[in-house]
């Protein structure tokens, strides 16, 4: 590329607006006829900890390695710091990966995994020893410097794969599932330490996880995808609490899907009614089992109440989820913490706002 | 059919098999330490006598010197032929790739007789005189190709994300075929490099036709058995035996990662001898 069309795709990016950090624009792949992404636009601030959520097949994974250089985009242009990102070489890019796998270097120790990037740059050996070092003190992991990664935990191996990209301080730290082979506990330590870890360096992340909790746990912002396509992006609370389709519903935690007809601002669901903002018709809505409560213990402002009779309970620790029958044909899951009995009629209540109105199914085939 | 019990013909048919299999290697190794030489049954006198005239026959150790110039030369070629070969049967896709591949294999199921009149007939042609080159060219075409199997199989068992994170962290493609690449896939060379050179040293087909005045070990004992078979022979091929054996074994260990498992390159071997 001459520095005339460098200018030029720069001068592009400026006019869009105010320069953005990472912009990933229109970005397509298709293998054949088959779109795993169809037009990608997404715009991510400097220091900014973003997550791609989806299930398997959604593209996430795909676009995190178009990022890194690893697969070539079919369409679309990406830019860093208004520069072209997608014409470099992967060896060219200011952005380094956690891989899934960690990969390691298995003839290395740790010191010279952690080294390698500085060395095929040709930094000194002086400087390398005094950034190897302050990056493994980061993670914890100094006094494994000699040890190969096959003598190594799996937690251990993910911070040295952590310390290896930090070293050569990049622009953007890919992530590509990091945290999946570690047992559940472990993973909520390393949520911890990684969303510290960004904070404190002010890097940007680019997360990609198929695990909605940890989504929801580590990201300032959430990009929910789909079949190929941005379902929702948000934050966290926002993505949860508004969900604008039934599958970012039911995807992001677990969620009523409740039908109704909407009449003189009214929605009529048949077990209850609750005023809406929406035009005449029919309408789908997402009522999250948390909040539903009892009459008697819910909150104020919870106007919306109907009746109906406790069929099953299924105890989860922090609390119970409890299957309510409001009619033959309508159950509903609410998330309840005081005890409660089984078989009972009682009267339970929400807050209107709670029941939150979806786009309809344009995924449904 | 009841309990544990094998059928008594399965054994029988199975001894019988081994036998025909073995036999002859057991006799031969047996009467290398033989006094009286091939005649007479059962063998009696042990000695040490055939290796020693073994190891101070000159003309056959300039045969097995032959042999192992003729040898390395072929695994140095192979090799740099079929890494490259490999690499990109694994890692690309390109047009003609089907072809490509056929082409480099070829040689696998070519026999040795065509391979060794063709090159002939191209030597002498190209007025080039017959040499232990000539010799090395014929076992490398046909070696190549075993070379190229056997590292193709290491690399696809190879996690290609060692080679993206090197990527990733800066290296470029020499930097990962160097720093990476080289190391990781270095007991995979090595068993293929052993393979290739126990191959080559006892090849004959090809040889036969492109050999010059100097002799390769495996045409020097057939020479020799011309002129009627001698204990000392006896005693190369056991000695030819043992090497073959724990090469192929220490190769078949290097290629397979650890693990002792009839891999393809046993019936490889099967093939080009």
């Amino acid at each position: 590329m001459t520095a005339g069309t460098d200018s030029l795709e720069k001068a592009s990016a400026d006019s869009s607006g105010a320069e953005v950090f990472l912009q990933i624009e229109n970005v397509g792949k298709s293998f054949g006829a088959h779109h795993v992404l169809d037009s990608i636009s997404l715009s991510i601030e400097q220091g900014e900890f973003v997550t791609l959520l989806g299930e398997s097949g959604s593209g996430k994974t795909t676009l995190l390695r178009i990022i890194a250089g690893f697969e070539t985009l079919s369409a679309g242009r990406i830019f860093l710091e208004g520069n072209r990102l997608d014409l470099l070489p992967p060896y060219r890019r200011p952005v380094h990966t956690v891989f899934q796998s960690y990969a390691l270097f298995p003839h290395m120790n740790v010191f010279d995994n952690v080294a390698y990037g500085l060395r095929v740059r040709g930094v000194g050996a002086g400087e390398i020893k005094s950034r190897v070092h302050a990056a493994l003190a980061r993670v914890r992991m100094e006094a494994f410097m000699a040890h190969y990664p096959r003598h190594i935990s799996g937690g251990q191996k993910q911070r040295v794969a952590l310390a290896r990209a930090l070293v050569n301080e990049p622009k953007v730290l890919l992530l590509d599932e990091p945290l999946s082979a570690l047992d559940a506990n472990l993973r909520l330590e390393m949520q911890r330490e990684l969303k510290a870890l960004q904070q404190d360096l002010g890097i940007t992340f680019l997360f990609v996880t198929h695990d909605q909790s940890e989504a929801l746990a580590i990201s300032d912002r959430v990009v929910l995808l789909h079949q190929g396509r941005i379902e929702q992006s948000g934050e966290p609370r926002e993505i949860y609490a508004r969900p604008r389709t039934s599958y970012a519903a039911n995807f992001l935690g677990k969620s009523n899907l409740v039908r109704g007809v909407v009449r003189n601002g009214i929605a009529d669901c048949r077990a209850f009614s609750a005023p809406v903002n929406l035009p005449e018709g029919p309408a789908i809505f997402s009522l999250r089992p948390e909040a539903i409560a009892p009459a008697s213990s819910a909150s104020s402002g919870s106007d919306v109440r109907f009746t109906a009779q406790v069929v099953a309970e299924q105890f989860h620790g922090a609390g119970t989820l409890v299957t309510l029958r409001c009619s033959e044909e309508i159950e509903l899951t609410a998330r309840i913490n005081a005890a409660i009995s089984n078989e009972t009629w009682g009267e339970f209540a929400f807050r209107a706002e709670d029941l939150v109105p979806l786009a309809p199914e344009v995924h449904e085939s | 059919m009841s309990g544990s019990r094998r059928p008594v013909i399965l054994t029988f048919f199975a001894a019988c098999a081994y036998g025909f299999l073995y036999l002859p290697i057991v006799v031969l190794i047996v009467y290398s330490f033989n006094r009286d030489g091939v005649g007479g049954f059962p063998p009696r006198h042990l000695t040490l006598d055939w290796y020693r005239v073994l190891f101070a026959d000159g003309s056959m150790w300039t045969a097995v010197g032959n042999s192992v110039i003729v040898a390395a030369a072929s695994v140095v070629i192979s090799i740099l032929i079929g890494f490259p070969a490999a690499y990109a049967l694994d890692r690309y896709s390109f047009p003609g790739k089907d072809a490509f591949r056929r082409l480099i294999l070829l040689p696998l199921i070519v026999p040795g007789v065509i391979t060794g009149i063709s090159l002939l007939l191209l030597v002498v042609s190209g007025g080039f005189r017959l040499s232990l080159i000539t010799v090395v060219l014929g076992h490398a075409t046909a070696l190549t190709a075993v070379a190229t199997t056997e590292i193709f199989a290491g690399l696809s068992r190879l996690d290609r994300s060692y080679e993206e994170a090197s990527a990733d962290l800066g290296a470029s493609g020499w930097q990962t075929l160097r720093r990476i690449l080289l190391p990781l896939m270095r007991t995979s060379l090595l068993g293929t490099a052993l393979l290739v050179f126990t191959l080559s040293m006892d090849e004959i087909a090809v040889t036969f036709f492109l050999i010059g005045r100097e002799n390769t070990l495996p045409l020097e004992i057939w020479s020799r058995l011309r002129r009627g078979a001698t204990p000392e022979m006896n005693a190369i091929s056991t000695l030819i035996f043992f090497f073959s054996v724990a090469a192929i074994l220490a190769s078949q260990r290097l290629i397979a990662g650890g693990e002792t498992s009839l891999t393809p390159s046993a019936e490889v071997a099967g093939v080009t001898q």
